[in-house]
């Protein structure tokens, strides 16, 4: 199907697809009016029946829990994926010889003259804001109950320290902090929690992620029964997966640069 | 007007599909794909929108008033996560069929050896 | 439906639209990035505050990211089969 055709056939397939969906949407409540029943009893009832004030980190870890279990397994073997994919190949780690020595000789040179050194504005800049963003995100995520935020949210900012010490051209820092056993124990442990704490249901009233947690009051951080741990689950483990990503891009680009740094 | 996030929504899906189909680069084609799927995300959000509405969130606002679903809300949270991470195995994807076979066409794919 | 609505349900459809036209990924990474942040203002003014925090970091920052490692990744890819292809010629001129 060479492309010519390829592109007149979308376009007929897309205009019909078209015809179909404004068919379908007068159907569809306007905009505006939401009539669905579900929204609204969830919003009156939230609050008195879990302690907290987000609604949408109740639904997300307490009446849709299961869902979310299925989404944290999505995203770790995502990773696994994406790691088992970009593994360094076996002739990459192989004991060189000369003929590749010389080869990884001249690939560095041309890094060395093309990569410029980072400035001090960056420096400052990354390395100043990285301890703050360590705290803000484990604010957003123990504070998912009350306010905006939760488990994903703050996961995704925990994972933006190493990636600004790495900006910064701080190459062991960031080598040492991204360790592999490191990083694969914390997203494995928030993977785990987050089925330890979900059995503790299972176990204790015979229904999986049942809250059994006692409530607490409304708008202090110990609310919602199992909520917070979850969140702090959750927390863990998405911060792990996405430092692992990031590694997982970075480390050949790693290795020269260090390479680079010690000839120079 | 009223119908109009909709339209949105199916023009988003429509152009990213167009992008897929006739893309002659991997690393485009996965960004028109990470349009396609923002297209869901205005859908979802126009389709539990209440005019006047408040965000599902009672800090310090009384219970009964008016709020937007949180149900869906609740839905493209994991989403927008797990695009992420499909982008990511695609990419690692791109990156291997590159070292195997030294193009991102994915035109030129066809002519496998071997 | 207010005027703000329409405005920024607009800007989206633009912006996704520039997104997909551009075709080549160096530029296409800054126009996905811009893209991510309008897709975030747009779920504030929808009020739902939960995903715009989630969309700001993963659209704006982490999707960008991945992209821009990936190219580099090929760049170089190219760049070291380049390498081999000109050592193995003047390893062939030598033995010739």
């Amino acid at each position: 199907m060479n492309p010519r055709f390829r592109r007149y056939f979308f376009l007929i397939s897309c205009a019909a697809f078209l015809g179909l969906f404004v068919w379908a949407l007068h159907d569809l409540p306007p905009f505006g009016n939401y009539r669905g029943p579900y929204g609204d009893i969830l919003n009156h009832v939230a609050v008195y029946e879990r302690h907290v004030t987000d609604v949408v980190t109740a639904v997300n870890f307490d009446y849709r829990g299961f869902d979310t279990l299925g989404e944290e397994s999505i995203l770790f073997m995502s990773v696994i994926g994406t790691a088992l994919l970009l593994r360094p190949q076996k002739k990459e780690t192989e004991a060189p010889d000369e003929e590749e020595k010389k080869l990884q000789h001249a690939m560095d040179e041309s890094e060395r003259r093309r990569a410029p050194a980072a400035s001090d504005a960056v420096r400052v800049l990354t390395l100043a804001l990285t301890g703050p963003l360590i705290v803000f995100g484990w604010y957003v995520i123990t504070h998912g109950q009350l306010t905006p935020g939760g488990g994903f949210q703050g996961g995704v900012i925990l994972a933006t320290p190493p990636l600004l010490v790495y900006i910064a051209g701080e190459l062991e820092t960031f080598k040492r902090i991204t360790r592999q056993e490191f990083v694969e124990a914390v997203e494995a442990a928030g993977i785990f929690g987050f089925v330890l704490i979900g059995s503790l249901g299972l176990f204790a009233r015979g229904a999986f992620m049942q809250n059994v947690l006692p409530l607490g009051e409304t708008g202090s951080i110990l609310s919602g029964g199992t909520i917070p741990l979850l969140n702090i689950a959750t927390g863990l483990a998405v911060s792990g997966g996405f430092v692992q990503l990031i590694y997982v891009f970075l480390e050949q680009t790693l290795e020269v640069k260090l390479r680079v740094r010690k000839a120079k | 007007m009223t119908l109009f996030p909709y339209l949105v929504a199916a023009w988003l899906f429509c152009i990213g599909l167009y992008g897929v189909v006739t893309s002659r680069n991997f690393i485009h084609l996965v960004m028109c794909l990470a349009v396609v799927q923002s297209s869901t995300y205005v859908l979802l959000l126009s389709i539990g929108y209440r005019t006047g509405g408040l965000p599902p969130v009672f800090a310090g606002v009384p219970v009964g008033a008016p709020a937007v679903d949180p149900v869906v809300q609740a839905l493209m949270l994991t989403d927008v996560v797990v695009e992420a991470t499909v982008v990511a195995l695609l990419l690692s994807l791109a990156v291997q069929v590159h070292k195997g076979t030294g193009t991102l066409n994915p035109d030129h794919l066809r002519e496998l050896k071997g | 439906m207010q005027v703000l609505h329409i405005l920024i349900l607009s800007l989206v459809g633009v912006c996704g639209t520039a997104v997909v036209l551009t075709r080549d990924p160096r530029s296409q990474v800054i126009g996905l990035s811009f893209f991510g942040l309008v897709l975030a203002c747009m779920f504030f003014v929808f009020q739902a505050p939960d995903v715009a925090l989630s969309q700001i970091v993963i659209g704006a920052v982490a999707l960008p990211l991945m992209f821009m490692l990936t190219m580099a990744r090929i760049r170089r890819n190219i760049e070291e089969q380049a390498a081999r292809k000109r050592q193995q010629q003047t390893k062939g001129g030598k033995v010739v």
